[in-house]
């Protein structure tokens, strides 16, 4: 880490930014938590969370908004990570919103709980009384976001407004807001996709194991590799078939696509991604393909 | 592998669009499935060649009035660096989004015309990186492929803007002839203007030296967060206390006396702790936990210093402000708060001196007031001591924000001149 010259590597002036973040947040607000799924983004997250309050605990719960159309593995490891911490969990169900009458099931092939989302984070933010919550997203993963602020306001009725963001100068950052409204705090907003996996190799952290190849029953769909699950009705003409793949991202089963990938480790994830000429929502992400702006319109009503 | 961050301005019609579209596209940091939506909205809407500003231009509204409101955050990497572009509007309505990437910029490009030559934007470019204390400008003249590629046009834009830049201080200055449009001098250099013997600009990009630029001086540890971790199951650390934050500024190294404001009680460093374990070294911008060697009361907002090297202890400020709210306006009387390191108080304007027209570098002095995107120096009273330098030595410990009390937005941006 240290050099005679005082230059400090990539990763970790990134990993200090965060950390500066963090400890800025867990200062300045009442009731943080930080959304942790189990994917590689908040994995990272929370090591940076671990590290920014050692030999503390991390002062905040961790919330899941959960679809319950998830990858089993990714579920398990998610306990584990939070018991392993200590950690307190908070599972936001969006079966709940469902049964309560807040959000209704979509229908028809391309069903899907992505957006229904929206409604059990907002209504867990206002149950909660959460005024600042940790996001795992970076502003390299898709054009709205690039404009998106480290600390981004959201309204009373958790809506972004992309017009009017405050101005985020230095390492200033505002946290007044008045009650009802919240922050979203995107610590990771500066790493690339590559940064988090050399982060996750520096560091040797633990990740779900349906990030790295694996064979499993696929079928294609609109160009994607979509696992063989109770949550998605095939059509006929979709054959399923035994594919070796990964993920590249890991969100809800019904959008998120395989990438044949026989890439086992690390080492050879981050060699696949230096050579790859896809995005990872373009390649994996059917709730991003819907349209130029589907991410900007999911934002503005208050999406992750 | 290091960081630099750079802030380019420049409206469409200069190529700061293509020239950022080359940068990522020769550097791999586009992607396909990126540029294959660029193109299809290209076709949809007759543009005949693939507008790479749509790659940029990332809100709905920007892609329907063809322009960039705000800043947006680029990332690409070659195997000396990785890069962080703020790409800002140039146009003088987004003066605030200017300043804000220039903020945390090592460097700053500022596009030229060649055809044009230097213009009153191309001035407030320059003035603005200047007045963020952005370390490192490079011009880029455009468009060389429109002039023949004519040394003695580059000459005269390089003169014309040399001597204008004397007027303001400008760090160190670079010329580089490309065209964006062709490649030319852009990733590699030019056969087209073998005249030039320079770098090409991503060359210059790899190797301008920014470690430097960090101020190694002035010890400067602005407490952000107290540590104790009271429950923990390991009784050891029932009586463990650290200081978290982010170096601004001098390297801290165990042992080193220290003195802490506002008590100006002196103590030593204990040690040096990450959950890595403990540091030898401490120095920008590193996040740190201390732990000292007496026990002092000590909270947020409060700063660790050097005996010998203090910042300056003020509650009267004098400031550079840009106002950036388009609701309200800046003036005697106007108060406010203020948020400068991780101390949060709030400020009194006591006095406009001037106004500055950021186009003729004018000072106003009958101006009443501060409107959106205006920029002009200010005296503020504050209700507790900050412990600032200036800006010029330090940006860390010499900005601050102004935030509005009745809306909470952020409204203004300072950069301390004169503590007292």
């Amino acid at each position: 880490m240290l050099q005679c010259d005082y230059t400090t590597s990539q990763l970790d002036v990134l990993e200090a930014e965060a950390i500066h973040i963090m400890r800025e947040v867990a200062a300045e607000f009442e009731r943080p938590c930080l959304l942790f799924s189990g994917g590689k983004d908040s994995i990272v997250m929370l090591r940076i969370a671990e590290k920014a309050f050692w030999p503390a605990p991390i002062p905040f719960p961790l919330m899941h908004v959960d679809t319950g159309h998830n990858f089993p593995e990714v579920i398990e490891f998610r306990d584990r990570r939070a018991e392993e911490l200590g950690a307190r969990l908070v599972v936001a169900s969006v079966q709940d919103s469902i049964d309560a009458g807040r959000v209704a099931e979509e229908t028809g092939r391309r069903a899907s709980r992505n957006r229904l989302q929206t409604t059990t984070l907002l209504d867990a933010i206002e149950d909660n009384e959460y005024d600042a919550v940790f996001g795992g997203a970076r502003r390299d993963e898709e054009k709205a976001r690039a404009k998106e602020r480290v600390f981004s306001f959201r309204d009373e009725f958790g809506q972004w407004d992309p017009k009017s963001q405050r101005p985020e100068l230095w390492n200033l950052y505002n946290s007044k807001i008045r009650k009802g409204e919240h922050i979203r705090v995107f610590p990771l907003s500066n790493w690339t996709e590559l940064d988090i996996w050399d982060y996750i190799r520096r560091e040797g952290i633990e990740i779900p194991s349906i990030y790295y190849a694996h064979t499993r029953k696929v079928f294609e769909r609109d160009g994607m590799l979509l696992a063989d699950s109770e949550f998605i009705t095939r059509d006929e003409d979709e054959q399923l078939f035994e594919s070796v793949v990964r993920y590249r991202t890991v969100g809800d089963v019904t959008c998120t696509g395989a990438v044949q990938s026989a890439a086992a480790t690390v080492e050879e994830i981050i060699s696949e991604i230096a050579a790859t000429r896809i995005t990872e929502r373009g390649a994996t992400r059917a709730d991003d393909r819907a349209s130029e702006a589907s991410m900007e319109d999911r934002k503005k009503e208050g999406y992750f | 592998m290091d960081i630099l961050r750079f802030a380019t301005a420049g409206s469409v019609d200069d190529g700061k669009s293509t020239l950022i579209g080359r940068l990522l596209f020769d550097s791999k940091a586009i992607f396909e499935d990126q540029l294959e939506a660029v193109e299809r909205t290209s076709r949809d809407r007759g543009t005949e060649y693939t507008d790479l500003s749509l790659l940029t231009d990332g809100l709905r509204a920007e892609r329907e009035q063809g322009i960039t409101i705000d800043v947006a955050y680029r990332y690409f990497a070659t195997p000396k660096r990785k890069f962080i572009i703020a790409d800002t509007p140039g146009h003088i309505q987004y003066t605030r989004n200017m300043v804000t990437g220039a903020s945390t910029a090592d460097l700053a490009i500022v596009l030229i015309d060649a055809r044009k030559g230097v213009l009153e934007q191309s001035r407030r470019h320059a003035f603005l990186t200047t007045l963020l204390r952005v370390p490192h400008l490079v011009l880029a003249v455009n468009k060389m492929d429109l002039v023949d590629y004519s040394q003695e046009r580059f000459e005269e834009i390089r003169e014309e803007f040399t001597s204008f830049a004397a007027k303001l201080n400008a760090p160190d200055l670079t010329f580089i002839p490309i065209s964006a449009l062709h490649g030319d001098n852009v990733v590699s250099r030019s056969e087209s203007m073998p005249w030039y013997n320079g770098s090409s600009l991503l060359h210059h990009l790899e190797h301008v030296h920014i470690a430097s630029d960090r101020n190694l001086v002035d010890v400067r540890f602005p407490v952000q967060y107290v540590i104790r971790p009271q429950r923990a199951t390991d009784p050891a650390l029932h009586d463990y206390r650290g200081y978290a934050g982010q170096v601004a500024g001098g390297v801290l190294k165990p042992g080193d006396e220290v003195m802490h404001l506002p008590s100006g009680l002196v103590t030593r460093i204990a040690s040096i702790d990450t959950f890595d374990g403990p540091v030898e070294e401490a120095f920008a911008p590193m996040s740190v936990t201390l732990r000292l060697e007496d026990d002092i009361d000590i909270s947020r907002g409060d700063m660790i210093c050097r005996p010998n090297n203090q910042p300056h202890v003020a509650q009267e400020l004098e400031a550079m402000i840009c106002w950036m709210s388009d609701v309200t306006k800046l003036g005697p009387r106007t108060k406010l708060t203020i948020k400068h390191t991780t101390r949060t108080a709030r400020a009194l304007v006591r006095d406009l001196h001037y106004r500055l027209d950021v186009n003729t570098l004018h000072r106003d002095e009958s101006a009443q007031s501060l409107g959106l995107n205006e920029i002009g120096r200010v005296s503020l009273r504050i209700t507790q001591p900050l412990f600032v330098d200036d800006y010029a030595r330090n940006r860390l410990t010499g900005g601050f924000i102004l935030v509005d009390e009745s809306t909470s937005n952020t409204v203004g941006a300072g950069m301390i001149v004169e503590a007292k």
